[in-house]
């Protein structure tokens, strides 16, 4: 690897580098040059790449059958038909699916930030007999691909009861390996003795974690939240397996028959998508300023 | 209010390091007691198993009349001050007063009057809104002690709490904990690297050393009478000067430097000599190289027949009223293990490094030679091979 001398390092501002540093304009200086930041001459074309789809679904969305069949795509629309979306909403259980859904995420990501917690906080700061080994133990199944499990977890789940219920969404995945990971890591970087200070005021354990840990934990659960909600809202294959009524389905697998019952309408299924779509934008306009945060301090810190 | 009792811990981490080792330790209801010595010499463990916020491996803790070994920090009555304070950053100062309270159930009346109390009495009232993040780290420190107090704990433990300040709060804030000691007599256990700390402070000092006490004792008396020669370099600033020396007839010398002391025992020794007690010899004192004393039926005595040495001055240090004098003299240089820069101070020189205080009037030039004297019952012998003090 070959390493950069960085104007920017805090060795920089030693005398002996000041006279060698002078007639070269600063990272900043040469910034100036430009209206906007060298990066985003990069940035820009890829972000017009990743949202080209989008838009083509939106216009999609808005179009006639037969006006969506043009190749090439065009990105502006023939028509504003928000009939589509109406329809979409009167020939499927569509509300059902989005509710179901909403249930299922909701509830999943509640049980990760609980369960997570719990454990997570355990693996971090208790000692008990076997501590290391059970958490390699989790962190490994994170290495098992889903498709290996998911035999195992249908017939667990089936002699439960629950197949074709929505419980048989939620309660797999209450808990994860990569959620109790994440938390650990991140309450490993707490300063202890704000526990102890707590624990010395009077709080249990139970308190000290959810009245001085987790609320300094924001950038952490904020970073759990999104990912255990996006996984949740975009599962196709464990509903699929698992669900077959259409009342029971969830919006990823409803989605699916508009290709069987409506012969591709292609203009119907993009209505239902850009729906479907609201709530997880939604969330990252939200959440985003956690989520960069969370990642930048689980990078750095774990 | 309570008293502590320590019966033979013994605090030993994985991996087989004795943080403390049989550490005995009575502290009757009310004292100031301080733990003093270098880092790493389990002052701060034996702190945080009178917290519970360790384990003993044996031995007894008891808290007032309880045996606390099993019992759990929030029950023990206690109240700490961290190192770092560790305030809760996410709570404003109210809050983080009341914590303890509340966590305690108390009514809300009660928490909102004692809160109010205690921040009056550390004037806080103004910062009651502001979270730690925005305080100054003086007033960190007094949240800090705050919070510790609001809950009128029994005992009082404080890991450190000044190192964090800058000197000159650190000196005003020494003061104030004195003074709030008086007032509310709270039983105290107080952790600290710094001397002077543990010398203004305490009602008692124990000098910890490899997870042992040295000594224990009030800081005068354990100033005045270091029981083995760690004792004497940790405690007194600048250290006290301690040569390698012979004794045999009752005739003790090290180096230059030669006296009389009845009954020790013959053999090698360790001559201690406290800076304070070194007095630059007036008459022809300040000398030229060239006629320096030389031979060796000339023994050297002052005038008045102090046992003298001759000293060769290369740094001086003003400090207003007094100067320190560090020079070099004849013998051999002796560790006491409590340095904290072990290179520095033995250096590669044959010759023994001494520091000595003269009144700003006699202050010498680096360069000089000196020729400094000291009062018999005022040097400090020591056994070479066990440390420990000769009376």
């Amino acid at each position: 690897m070959i390493i950069q001398p960085s104007t920017d390092a805090p060795g920089a501002d030693i005398p002996t580098a000041d006279a060698a540093r002078l007639p070269r304009p600063t990272a900043r200086e040469r910034d100036a040059a430009f209206l906007f930041s060298r990066w985003h001459l990069v940035l820009i074309p890829i972000a017009i790449a990743m949202l080209i789809p989008m838009v083509w679904m939106l216009v999609t969305s808005l179009e006639t059958l037969n006006q969506t069949r043009h190749f090439p795509p065009e990105l502006l629309p023939h028509s504003v038909r928000v009939r589509n979306y109406t329809d979409v909403l009167r020939d499927a259980p569509f509300a059902r699916w989005f509710v179901n859904t909403m249930i299922v995420t909701v509830v999943t990501v509640a049980g990760n930030l609980l369960f997570c917690s719990l454990a997570g906080y355990a693996f971090a700061r208790i000692k008990f007999f076997g501590r290391e080994v059970v958490f390699i133990l989790i962190l490994a199944t994170l290495m098992i691909p889903f498709q290996v499990v998911m035999i195992p977890t249908f017939l667990i789940v089936r002699d439960l009861g629950m197949i074709n219920t929505l419980g048989a969404l939620i309660v797999p995945n209450l808990a994860g390996a990569f959620g109790i990971f994440l938390l650990r890591q991140f309450f490993r970087t707490l300063p202890v003795e704000l526990e102890e200070a707590a624990r010395i005021d009077g709080a249990s354990r139970l308190g000290v974690l959810f009245k001085i840990v987790l609320p300094l934990s924001g950038p952490a659960l904020a970073t759990l939240t999104v990912i255990t909600f996006l996984w949740t809202w975009n599962d196709f294959l464990w509903p699929l397996i698992t669900i077959y009524t259409p009342n029971n389905m969830t919006l990823q697998l409803g989605l699916t028959t508009f290709q069987g019952t409506h012969q591709i309408s292609t203009n119907l299924l993009m209505a239902a998508n850009v729906m479907s779509m609201l709530p997880v934008l939604l969330l990252f306009f939200l959440a985003q300023r956690f989520f960069i945060r969370g990642i930048a301090t689980t990078g750095l810190k774990g | 209010m309570a008293d502590i009792a320590l019966q033979n811990v013994t605090k030993e981490f994985p991996g087989g390091t004795f943080a403390l080792d049989d550490l005995s330790l009575d502290v009757p209801d009310g004292e100031f007691l301080i733990l003093v010595g270098p880092s790493g010499c389990g002052k701060t463990t034996a702190l945080r198993l009178i917290a519970g916020l360790e384990k003993p491996t044996s031995g007894q803790i008891r808290i007032g009349e309880r045996l606390v070994n099993g019992v759990s920090p929030r029950d023990r009555d206690i109240a700490m001050v961290f190192q770092n304070y560790a305030l809760y950053p996410h709570m404003t100062v109210y809050r983080n007063l009341a914590f303890g309270l509340k966590e305690r159930r108390t009514p809300k009346r009660e928490i909102d009057r004692r809160v109010r109390e205690i921040s009056t009495v550390l004037s806080l009232d103004e910062l009651l809104k502001r979270r730690p993040a925005q305080l100054s780290g003086g007033q960190r420190q007094r949240v800090a002690m705050g919070r510790a107090l609001v809950r009128e704990p029994k005992v009082f433990l404080l890991d450190e709490p000044l190192s964090n300040l800058d000197a000159k709060l650190r000196v005003q804030m020494r003061a104030e904990l004195k003074r709030l000691h008086q007032k509310l007599g709270i039983t105290t256990v107080y952790v600290t690297h710094d001397q002077v700390e543990a010398m203004t402070l305490a009602d008692r000092i124990v000098v910890m050393s490899a997870g042992k006490a040295l000594q224990i004792g009030p800081p005068q008396e354990v100033f005045r009478r270091p029981a083995n020669i760690f004792v004497a370099g940790f405690i007194g600033s600048p250290a006290m000067n301690l040569i390698r020396g012979r004794a045999s007839g009752g005739q003790v010398s090290a180096g230059e430097l030669s006296f009389r002391r009845d009954g020790v025992p013959d053999g090698d020794v360790v001559v201690g000599l406290r800076p304070e007690s070194l007095t630059p010899l007036h008459g022809d004192h300040r000398s030229g190289p060239a006629d320096r004393p030389s031979g060796p039926g000339d023994r050297p005595s002052g005038p008045g027949g102090l046992p003298s040495l001759e000293l060769d001055v290369d740094l001086v240090e003003p400090l207003g009223e007094s100067a320190l004098v560090h020079g070099t003299v004849a013998g051999t240089v002796v560790r006491s293990g409590a340095e904290e820069e072990k290179e520095i101070l033995v250096g590669a020189s044959s010759r023994a490094p001494v520091t000595a205080i003269f009144t700003a009037a006699d202050q010498p030039k680096s360069g000089e030679r000196v020729r400094i004297g000291i009062e018999p019952g005022r040097i400090y012998l020591f056994d070479s091979q066990t440390g420990q003090a000769i009376p």
